[in-house]
C-alpha cells in the first residue's frame, strides 16, 4: 500500500513510452503470471494459513489492540485527550512539520533526482550513496549527527537544537530518500524525444520543463511526497536528542505517545496514536490514488 | 548552478553531519573508544541488537519468500487484501508499534500477554518482545523486492520444469529461487539495516533495562543521556559503519540486478 | 525554404560522426538523408534541428545563419523515430501544443488543429490519447503537430522505422502525396534504399561521416558514384571483375562472343523472379536474376552450363581488387557473391 505506490508510478509512466515489443512481451508475460494463476494446493493453502496467522499475531491484533483501546474510553474520553493542549500542540505540530518537510522534499527531492539523472559529474555515484544514508542510518544516529553538525557544541555557528527547526532538519534527514527514489526511475525511463519534439516546437526550458517533464513525473512525485508524509507524521526515533521534547514548542506527536505511555495512560495513547495511524492512513490511500490517476492517463 | 544547489543541500543535511560521527568518536583518541566497547553494558546491548536482527532477517524472508510466491503465484479470495495489509508496517509509527505490541502482550493486562504470563512466558519487557517489535517493523522488506522480481521472470521457466517432470520443491529450489535470489539478498540488506536501527519501537517494548534488554540504539540515546558524548559517537559509528557497508552492498545488488534485467 | 549546410564536423570522443560535411536542400524538395545505420545521417539531422550542436561548421535555413539558434527558433518541424508523442495530451492537444505556447487565438488554434487531423486522417480521433492509437496513428499525429507551426522545413529522423512493413509502404506513398499538397522542404532519414528511391525527389547518400553522392534517385541508380553508392542502392554481383547488378548479367544457352561460361549451382525461384546461381571458374559465383517468363524459354537446371554476359546499357563499374565487394558493403548487406537476395 505504501511502496509499491513507488513501482506502481514507475510502471504507469514506462508503459507511457514508445512500447518496444521486448517490454510488451515482458509486460504480457507479468499478466499471464497474475491472470493464469491457479488456485491454492493443500501446502500452499497451509503456507497462506501461517503465513495469515503470524501476520495476525504481528502486525493485525496489536493494532487492533491500539484502535480497541482507544475506542473503550468512548468519544468523551478522545475528546478530552485531544483537546488537552500539550496533545493537541503537538499533533498541530507534527502536522505542520511533516506538511513543511513534504514541500521541501517536493522541490529538493525532484531536483536531487533531476541532477542524478540527467547530470553527468565526477561523484554522482557518490550523491547515489549518500541519498541512501537516510534510509539506512538509525534514526537515533540521525539525530545525533545533526546534533553533532548542529547542536551547541558543533563546529557552525548554527545552533537549532531543542527548536522547532531542530524538527524540520531532523524529519529532512529521514524523507530525504522517498522522492528522489520515487522520482528518479521515473525520471531514466522519459522519452528524450519527446522534450527535444517540444523545443522544436518552439517551446524554451522552462515551459518542456512545466507542460511535459512535470506532468510525467507527477504521479511518482505524489507518491515520494504521500511517503515522505507518512514517514514524518510518524517519527520518532531522530528527534528524541535533537528536539529537546519541549511541550508545547517541541514535541511531536509519537514523543507525546511516549510521554503518555511512560505515565502508565495507555488508554490516552492509543487515542492520540489512533489519530496518528489515521493520518498516515488517508495521506497515503489520498495521494496514491492522485499518484494512480495521474499514472493512467496517457 | 541547480547541481551546486543540490551537492551543498546533501552535504549540509547528510554528508557532513554523518562525517562527524566518525571523528566525533575519536576526538580524545583511541582510549575512551576502547573503554566504550569494553563496556559489559554496550556489548550486552550489541548482542542483543545482533539477537533481534538475526531473528527479524531469517522470520521476515521466510515470511517474504513465501507470501510473494503466494500473492504472484496463486490466486484465492483476498489476495488484494493481503497485499494491501503486508505493506501496513511501513506505514505506523515505530512508538505506535510499540504501544500495540504492550496492549497485546504485556504481562498485566495484554490480551495475550497475561495467559502467557501465567504460563510463565514473558514478552515485553524481555527478548521476545524486542524482536516481535523488531520483526514488526521490518516485515515487508523483503516481500517488497521479491514480488516485482517474481512477476518479472514469468511462469515459462518454472512450467517447462514441472513439464520435464520437476516436482513442486525441486521446481522452487532449481529455477525459482535462483530466479528470485538478487531480489531475496536485496530485501535481507535493507531489513538488516532497518533491524539494526530500530529505536521507539524497541524503547517502548523493553522497558529499556539497562543490561538486560537495552539494544545498541538505546544504548546511544543511554550514553548521551549520562553525558558520555563520546561513548554514544563511538557505538553511533559503529551502527553508522554497519550501515554505510550495507549501503553500498545495497548499490552493488541494484547495479547488479539492473544489468540483469537489462540483459 | 532552402537548407544550407556548410562544412559540418562532430565527433562524439573519438568517434568522428560527421566529417566537414557540405550539402545543399533545394526548397521545396523531398530529400531523403540515405546510409548505412551509424554513418552521421541522424546526427547532420539533429544538427540542421538545433538538438545536436556541430563541433564546426554552419547552417543557414532560408539564407539565415541558423547555427547558433536554439531548436525552438529555427522554424523546424522535427518528427522522431518513436513519435514522441506528449502522453498526459490528447490528440488534439498535441497538435495544438506549438500554437499553444505560442499564445494564438482559441479559435484560430481549433480551426487549424482540425484542418491538420483531416490532413493526416485523424479527425475522429482527436479526443483519444496517443497511447490508444497505433504506430502509423501515432506517427501521422506527430507529423500534423510538427506542420501544426508551419515550420520552414520538416526533418524526419527514421520517420517509419520503427513501423512494420504493411504500415511502413501506406505511410510512405502517404508521405509523398502529402509533400505534393503542402510543399515545405522536407528532409527525412532512413537507411532503406527502396523508401529513398520510391519518396524522395533527391537523395543525399552519407556513409562514415562522408557525403558520398548526391543526385536524384534515377542519377543515382544509374550512375552511381563510388562501389558504396552502387551495392547500396541494390544488391550487385561480380562478373569479369566488374560489379553489375544482377538482373544485368544475362545467361545465354550458347557461347557468343566476350560471354564467360559457367555452371549453374543453384536455382530458386521466388514469385516472379528467378534468382541463378553460376559458379565461373576461379571467380566467386555469379548471381543472376531473369524474370519467370525468361527462365521458362532458358529451361535451365542445376549442372547445366550456360554463357554470361553484361547486358546492354547495363551499368557496371570496376571493382577495385583492395575492397572486395564484402567491405564495399558494409552495413548494407547487398553485395551478392553467391546467392541473390532482394534489397531489404
Amino acid at each position: 500500500m505504501t511502496l509499491s505506490l513507488v513501482d506502481d508510478a514507475a510502471r504507469a509512466a514506462s508503459s507511457t513510452r514508445p512500447g518496444g515489443a521486448e517490454r510488451r512481451g515482458r509486460m504480457n508475460a507479468r499478466r499471464r503470471g497474475t491472470r493464469a494463476a491457479p488456485p491454492l494446493s493443500v501446502g500452499a493453502g497451509l503456507g497462506l494459513g501461517a503465513a495469515v496467522i503470524w501476520m495476525t499475531v504481528l502486525v493485525l491484533l496489536p493494532l487492533a489492540a491500539v484502535v480497541a483501546e482507544a475506542a473503550a474510553g468512548g468519544w468523551s474520553e478522545a475528546v478530552r485527550v485531544l483537546t488537552q493542549p500539550q496533545t493537541a500542540a503537538a499533533i498541530r505540530l507534527t502536522l505542520v512539520q511533516a506538511a513543511l518537510v513534504t514541500v521541501i522534499d517536493v522541490v529538493m527531492g525532484t531536483a536531487i533526482a533531476w541532477v542524478l539523472v540527467r547530470d553527468r559529474f565526477w561523484g554522482r555515484r557518490l550523491i547515489d550513496v549518500i541519498i541512501d544514508i537516510p534510509f539506512a542510518l538509525p534514526t537515533v544516529v540521525a539525530g545525533l549527527v545533526l546534533l553533532a553538525l548542529y547542536g551547541p557544541q558543533g563546529p557552525t555557528p548554527v545552533d537549532v537544537a531543542n527548536t522547532r527547526v531542530a524538527v524540520t532538519f531532523a524529519l529532512a534527514f529521514v524523507t530525504l530518500p522517498f522522492v528522489v527514489r520515487a522520482v528518479q526511475p521515473v525520471l531514466e525511463t522519459l522519452d528524450r524525444d519527446v522534450e527535444d519534439a517540444a523545443r522544436s516546437l518552439g517551446a524554451d526550458g522552462l515551459t518542456v520543463f512545466g507542460r511535459i517533464v512535470l506532468p510525467a513525473l507527477a504521479p511518482a512525485i505524489a507518491t515520494g511526497a504521500a511517503l515522505a508524509f507518512a514517514r514524518g507524521v510518524a517519527e520518532y526515533g531522530s528527534l528524541v536528542l535533537i528536539s529537546g521534547n519541549l511541550a508545547m514548542r517541541t514535541e511531536v506527536a509519537s514523543v507525546r505517545i511516549l510521554g503518555y505511555i511512560e505515565g502508565g495512560d495507555l488508554a490516552a495513547a492509543a487515542v492520540v496514536a489512533t489519530v496518528l495511524l489515521a493520518v498516515s492512513l488517508a495521506v497515503t490511500l489520498l495521494l496514491g490514488a492522485i499518484g494512480r490517476v495521474g499514472g493512467r492517463r496517457g | 548552478m541547480l547541481r551546486l544547489v543540490v551537492i551543498a543541500y546533501l552535504v549540509l543535511l547528510v554528508a557532513w553531519p554523518v562525517s562527524l560521527v566518525f571523528t566525533g568518536a575519536l576526538s580524545d583518541g583511541l582510549g575512551p573508544v576502547i573503554d566504550t566497547f569494553t563496556d559489559p553494558l554496550v556489548l550486552r546491548a550489541l548482542r542483543l541488537t545482533a539477537v533481534a536482527v538475526l531473528w527479524a532477517v531469517v522470520l521476515n524472508t521466510v515470511f517474504g519468500v513465501g507470501v510473494a510466491l503466494l500473492l504472484v503465484r496463486r490466486s484465492f479470495p483476498g489476495r488484494r487484501l493481503l497485499a494491501a495489509l503486508v505493506d501496513l508496517p511501513l506505514a505506523v509509527s515505530p512508538v505506535v508499534v510499540g504501544l500495540a505490541l504492550v496492549l497485546v502482550y504485556g504481562s498485566r493486562n495484554g490480551w495475550l500477554g497475561a495467559p502467557l504470563a501465567q504460563a510463565g512466558v514473558q514478552i515485553v519487557f524481555s527478548t521476545p518482545g524486542i524482536v516481535l517489535a523488531t520483526t514488526f517493523i521490518a516485515m515487508p522488506l523483503v516481500l517488497r523486492e521479491v514480488v516485482p522480481v517474481l512477476e518479472e521472470v514469468g511462469t515459462d521457466q518454472e512450467q517447462a520444469a514441472r513439464s520435464l517432470g520437476a516436482g513442486p520443491w525441486a521446481t522452487f529450489r532449481r529455477i525459482t529461487l535462483p530466479a528470485i535470489r538478487w531480489g531475496v539478498v536485496y530485501g535481507m540488506v535493507l531489513c538488516l539495516a532497518r533491524a539494526i536501527g530500530e529505536f521507539g519501537a524497541v524503547k517502548v517494548v523493553s522497558g529499556n533495562l539497562i543490561g538486560q534488554t537495552q539494544t545498541a540504539t538505546l544504548s546511544v540515546e543511554e550514553l548521551y543521556m549520562n553525558f558520555d558524548r563520546q561513548g554514544a559517537f563511538a557505538v553511533a559509528a559503529a551502527l553508522s559503519s554497519v550501515s554505510i557497508v550495507v549501503i553500498i552492498i545495497v548499490g552493488l545488488l541494484r547495479t547488479r540486478m539492473e544489468k540483469r534485467r537489462g540483459s | 525554404m532552402s537548407i544550407e549546410i556548410r562544412n559540418i564536423t562532430k565527433t562524439f570522443g573519438d568517434f568522428v560522426a560527421l566529417d566537414d560535411v557540405s550539402v545543399g536542400i533545394r526548397p521545396g524538395s523531398l530529400t531523403a538523408l540515405l546510409g548505412p545505420s551509424g554513418g552521421g545521417k541522424s546526427t547532420l539531422l539533429r544538427i540542421v534541428a538545433g538538438l545536436e550542436t556541430a563541433d564546426s561548421g554552419a547552417v543557414a535555413i532560408d539564407g539565415v545563419d541558423a547555427t547558433r539558434l536554439p531548436p525552438q527558433r529555427r522554424g523546424v518541424g522535427f518528427v522522431f523515430q518513436h513519435y514522441a508523442a506528449f502522453p498526459h495530451m490528447t490528440v488534439a492537444r498535441n497538435v495544438a501544443f506549438g500554437l499553444d505556447i505560442r499564445h494564438r487565438p482559441k479559435d484560430e488554434v481549433r480551426a487549424r488543429v482540425e484542418e491538420l487531423l483531416r490532413l493526416v486522417h485523424l479527425e475522429q480521433f482527436a479526443d483519444r490519447m496517443p497511447g490508444q492509437l497505433s504506430g502509423g496513428q501515432r506517427q501521422r499525429m506527430a507529423l500534423a503537430r510538427a506542420l501544426a507551426v508551419e515550420p520552414a522545413v520538416l526533418l524526419l529522423d527514421e520517420p517509419f522505422g520503427a513501423l512494420d512493413a504493411k504500415v511502413r509502404k501506406e505511410l510512405r506513398d502517404w508521405l509523398r502525396r502529402l509533400h505534393d499538397q503542402v510543399h515545405v522542404t522536407t528532409v527525412f532519414v532512413t537507411h532503406d534504399q527502396e523508401e529513398a528511391l520510391e519518396v524522395a525527389d533527391e537523395i543525399v547518400v552519407v556513409s562514415n561521416g562522408r557525403v558520398e553522392q548526391v543526385g536524384s534517385p534515377d542519377d543515382l541508380y544509374d550512375s552511381p558514384a563510388s562501389e558504396f553508392v552502387m551495392s547500396f542502392l541494390g544488391p550487385v554481383t561480380m562478373l569479369g571483375g566488374r560489379l553489375v547488378r544482377p538482373h544485368d548479367v544475362e545467361l545465354l544457352g550458347i557461347a557468343v562472343v566476350g560471354s564467360v561460361a559457367g555452371v549453374v549451382e543453384g536455382v530458386q525461384r521466388v514469385g516472379n523472379e528467378a534468382r541463378i546461381q553460376v559458379g565461373v571458374p576461379g571467380a566467386p559465383s555469379v548471381a543472376a536474376v531473369l524474370t519467370r517468363a525468361a527462365l521458362r524459354d532458358l529451361d535451365v537446371r542445376v549442372g547445366d552450363t550456360v554463357w554470361l554476359r553484361l547486358a546492354k546499357g547495363a551499368t557496371s563499374m570496376a571493382a577495385t581488387p583492395a575492397s572486395s565487394p564484402d567491405d564495399a558493403a558494409r552495413g548494407a548487406g547487398s553485395v551478392l557473391t553467391g546467392a541473390v537476395s532482394a534489397p531489404r
